[in-house]
Formats: structure tokens, sequence, C-alpha cells
């Protein structure tokens, strides 16, 4: 006896609990159709734009590779001969130029023959970043291995020592110029953004309070050009004869200052977005001002703002480049001066590129760390 | 310190925010092991008033005196009130980025300079008295609202405060959840501790507290044992009061 429908489904006891949703909604078919072709004005959008991609993607291929010229021949004198390059200019891409300047570029009028000491100190630099990055070294010793490591960079760079030739600070250039006033910038500037922070939040030192917030609105109310000029032009009239520290130091000092302004704005957010119960709770359990901000306050909220924090962080990175206006070559300004070279006229889109990949390459690699920290800090909550 | 000194002095206090006169001349005494059930309306003060006696509010005009120290603006006097009172919060404030047990081990550790150990084997004696030492590794978002709670009230006691003072502990608290909280109050009562304890739990205060104090618009308007309180109110706005409170029961 077949009992009626109805009947048969409810023996059938309760529908099995399905572990996923149903394989319709998962796969490369199915997350293409949900987002490129999910209906008709979706559709449209999608070809028009695929359209436009593959035809810039496809000039971009012809002039990059297909007609790109990737060497030179040598003349009978020794030099390159440039007229392949000139042919092509237009057409194809002069990769060759990258192949002659990259080292001018990469380390700007370092003597030549000493570029490797420079080239030790990029790869120390990544190497203290690699380190620095990984959350199993946060530790004191961290705090020694960046001294040695910024020693050793400096005795590179500088020489004089060791029997490495001496090489003043005026010759440095490219891409050590560019980490260092990046690194020296950010490392100094975010515990001075973190005390203007909390003296701007300061209700029991008024007078504290007070220069941190003339300090923030003054330094953040002026360009960061014009603070590099006054640091370069009227910082050594005030200074007493003789006592005059050199121009990259200067730089660096503006570039702190400019860093710490804006920082602090956002540690100060994060303070600001903290529930007041946390700092109640603290007072509460007896903890002095400093426990309570080392310990509560201070963790929690730049938990809050790394993400503003990195967007700082990245954007300083790049603004490091200003210093070209007032003639330290750092990786842009000694990239473009590699243009100036007359045998590689007109050639400057591809040293562009080469440039622009460099700074991607830091600063993407900056923000998927910062990605991946937050995924690690919010799984440790699990919230 | 002498056996009759009160545990809490409040003599004439006033206080103000802006133009708006939130406590009138309040004068209270809290005698050592005496529990106190502050309750009145919201906007009647008494929260103000209970974050007074360890500061978090300053009040402006009169005395308070804590455990023989006056309250003043000298930090040190502060410190040392603040080492002998607990307080739990309405919303618990646990400290998010720490562990139960860190939440718990902070404060001895950094406040006693307890040795690290030590501080822990506290805190896991005072988790277990509020029955949750299972949870001492999780992080407070993973507990629920009574749970959390009871981790507050475990942190406030690592401390070994001599008072503790208790701010709508259960009012954020789902239905369910309050007896459990409250039931940890009652076992604190019961070991001898002074507490003051803004609530609304009436069966609460009838059964751990030496007296009720109530509060409207900033002021004391009666206070008595709870029985006298609940059954026989002198005023008309404690009479109103009540019949808001039990018609909501």
């Amino acid at each position: 006896m077949t009992p009626p429908a109805s009947i048969a489904i409810a023996e059938a006891g309760p529908a099995p609990t399905r572990e996923r949703p149903p394989a319709s909604v998962y796969g490369p078919f199915a997350w293409v159709r949900a987002n490129l072709f999910n209906g008709i004005f979706s559709t449209i959008v999608t070809l028009v734009l695929g359209v436009a991609i593959a035809w810039a993607l496809y000039g971009f291929l012809k002039w990059g590779v297909a007609n790109a010229i990737w060497s030179v021949p040598t003349t009978a004198t020794g030099a390159l001969d440039p007229t392949a390059c000139r042919a092509a200019h237009g057409t194809g891409a002069c990769w060759a130029a990258i192949n002659d300047k990259w080292r001018f570029m990469l380390f700007g009028r370092f003597p030549y023959d000493q570029q490797w000491r420079a080239g030790i100190c990029i790869a120390l630099f990544i190497g203290l970043f690699y380190v620095s990055s990984d959350r199993r070294f946060w530790r004191k010793e961290l705090a020694y291995i960046w001294a040695a490591t910024l020693a050793v960079i400096f005795t590179l760079m500088w020489g004089g020592v060791f029997g490495l030739s001496y090489v003043p600070q005026d010759e440095w250039g490219g891409l050590p110029i560019t980490l260092i006033l990046a690194t020296f910038g950010l490392a100094l500037a975010f515990p001075l953004s973190v005390l203007v922070a909390l003296g701007r939040r300061s209700t029991a030192l008024p007078a504290v309070k007070t220069l941190c917030i003339v300090y923030v609105e003054l330094i953040r109310g002026v360009p960061l050009i014009a603070l590099l000029f006054m640091a370069n032009v009227m910082f050594p009239l005030f200074m007493p004869v003789g006592l005059n520290p050199d121009k990259l130091l200067r730089a660096q000092v503006a570039i702190i200052l400019f860093a710490a302004a804006y920082l602090a704005e956002v540690v100060r957010g994060g303070l600001q977005a903290l529930p007041k119960g946390q700092a109640e709770a603290a007072d509460a359990l007896g903890l002095t001002y400093w426990q309570k901000t080392l310990k509560i306050t201070l963790p929690q909220a730049l938990r809050l703002v790394i993400p503003p924090l990195v967007n700082t962080f990245i954007g300083f990175f790049k603004d490091t480049s200003l210093v070209l206006t007032i003639g330290i070559l750092d990786l842009l300004t000694a990239s473009k001066t590699a243009m100036a070279d007359p045998v590689w006229q007109g050639v400057s889109t591809e040293i562009y590129i080469v440039v622009a990949m460099v700074y991607v390459a830091f600063c993407y690699t900056m923000s998927s760390y910062s990605r991946s920290i937050e995924r690690k800090l919010d799984r440790a909550r699990n919230r | 310190m002498a056996e009759a000194a009160p545990a809490i002095v409040l003599d004439k206090v006033n206080k103000w925010y802006g133009a708006m006169h939130v406590l009138r001349d309040i004068t209270m005494n809290v005698d050592q092991k005496e529990r106190v059930v502050v309750c009145g309306p919201s906007g009647s003060g008494k929260s103000t008033m209970i974050r007074c006696i360890n500061r978090l509010e300053q009040h402006q005009q009169g005395r308070i005196v804590v455990d023989g120290t006056e309250l003043t603006d000298d930090v040190r006097a502060l410190d040392t009130i603040r080492r002998e009172v607990g307080m739990v919060f309405q919303s618990f404030n646990l400290f998010p980025h720490l562990t139960i047990l860190q939440n718990c081990t902070l404060a001895p550790i950094s406040v006693r300079k307890m040795p690290k150990a030590e501080a822990e084997e506290l805190a896991m004696d005072f988790l277990r008295k509020v029955k949750i030492p299972e949870q001492a590794n999780k992080y407070p978002g993973q507990l629920s609202g009574g749970q959390q709670q009871r981790v507050a009230i475990a942190r406030a006691l690592c401390m070994k405060p001599k008072i503790m003072l208790f701010d709508e502990p259960t009012s954020a608290l789902d239905p369910e959840m309050i007896k459990e909280v409250l039931d940890t109050m009652v076992s604190l009562a019961e070991s001898g501790m002074t507490m003051v304890c803004v609530t609304h739990e009436m069966g609460f205060a009838r059964m751990v507290a030496d007296r009720v104090v109530f509060m409207d618009r900033g002021e004391i308007v009666e206070s008595g044992t709870p029985t006298r309180m609940f059954e026989d109110p002198q005023t008309d706005r404690l009479k109103l009061f009540l019949s808001q409170i039990l018609r909501g029961h």
C-alpha cells in the first residue's frame, strides 16, 4: 500500500542537513554568472569593459613586448648606439635604456665601483622589514636588531672605516635614500605621534595639550614641500656657524615632524573611538595613567586604526619623493636624472614604469601585510 | 582603624553638570560590612553618586571619606582608595584584547606588584567562586553577558577590595542571565563584604540589603530597611516609584 504523497514526505523525516549550499552556486561558471552576467545591464557593462581592457592590454603588450627594443649594439668607440631605440620611438619600448641606466636609478651618484655597498643596504632594509613583520620576533631583542642593522647600513653608506672608501652624503642617491627617509621618518614619527595624541587628549596637563594642538595644526597647515624648503634654506640661517647638520638630516627631520602630526590625528581618532568604560574600568582597578594607557587604551586604539595608519604610512613612503625639490636624489629623482642622458633622449615612459613598479612593490607589501595582521588579530579575539 | 569607623562617609555632597544640579546635599554613611542598595528612577543621580565614591566623577562640594581617606585632588589618596574599592559596571567593561585570566591578573600584577604565578592562582580561585574557571583562557567576546559580568566581579575581587560598588550590574543582561549574576552577588554579600549596589532588583534588595536608599532628582528621599521601605513607604515619591517598579514584575 502506498501512502498518499503528503504522508510519504512527512515520514521521510527531517531533511538532511546540508553542510554547504547547493553546488550550483559554486565554481567559476557560477561565479561568472553571478558577478559578470547577472542581467542585461551587467552583461552589457561586462562586455564593454572587457573589450576596453583587452584593447588596452593589446596596445601595451605590442608596445612593451612585441615591438620593444631589449638591447642595442655597441659602437666601435665602446658607446651604446641608440639608433634602434630612436627608430622605435612611439611604437616600441626601449628597455635597453633601463638595462643601461638601472644602476643610476637605484643608486644615484654613489661611486660606481662601490655600489655593491648601497645594494647590500637595500637588502638589509628589506630583511629588517621582513623580520619586524613577524610577530614571533616582537621582543626586546628586535630593538637591538634594528640598532645593529641601522649601524651597519650607515657604515656601508658612509664608509671611511674598515677599508671602505668614504662616500660623502651628497653622493648618496636612489632607493637607499628613499628607504632611509621612509624608515626613519615613520619609525620615529610613530612614537612621537602617539605622545602627541596622548598629549592632545590630556585633561590634567592643559599646557601640554595646547602645545600638542598648536604643533599639529601648525605642521598640518603647511605643505610638506614648504617644510622641506624651510629645513633646507631657513634652518641653516638660525644655526651657529660651523654647526650645520647635513641636508639629508634636515629633510629627515622635516619629514618626521610632518608625518608625526598626521599620524597623531589618526592615533587620536582611535583613542576617541574606544568606549569610555575601558578607561573607567582601568581607573577603578587602580591602574596608573601609564599602566592604563600602555596596557588598556593604546593597544585597543592602535588596533582600531590599522587601516588609516597604514594608509598614512603608504602616503609618506611616496611623499619622500618630494625631497627632489631640495636636490636630494631619491629613487624618483635619480631616475628623472637618468632620463637626462643625451644617449637615451626621449626615453621616459619606460623609466617611469620601472620606478612605479618599485613603489608599487613596497606599498602593496605594506597594505597586504596590514590586511593579514588585521585578520590575525581578529581571529585571536574571535569577534 | 577603629572598629566603629564607617567604610564610606558622604557629607553634604553636591555636584553639577553645567547648570544641572545632579547631586543635592547627599549625606550618607555606609558602615563596615554593611550592604546598601540604592534605587530610584533613571536620572535620579544614583549612578553619579556611586561613581563619586571612587572618583570616576568629581564632586564639587562636600566631603567624601572612603576607608578613612578623604577624596581630594591628591593623586596618592585617590590611588589608595581605588585599590581598596572594587567596581562592577552595567556594561561589564572587560578588556576585550585580554583573556579572562589576564583581565583578572592585570591589576594585581601591575598595581599590587604581585608575582604572576600568585596572581594567576588568586584569579583562578575567584573564577572558581563565580563558577567559570573553564573560561580562563577565552576572550571576553566569546562569553555570554552573564558570564562576562561574573568575570567582572571576579576581576574586581582579585584586588582584594574592602568595599565593592555595583552600578546597575544586571541592567544590561538578558532575563535568564540575571539570576546567575545575582547569585554571585548574594554569596559575596554572605561573605561579609561591604557593598553599595545600585539596582532595581527588589528581590535582591530584600534578600541581602541591610538598608535601602531611595533617590530622586539628585537627593536622598527616604531610606530604611528593605521591609520597612517596601511595605510601608512614607513618601509619595517612593510609593509612585514602587508602584511603577512592581507593575513591571
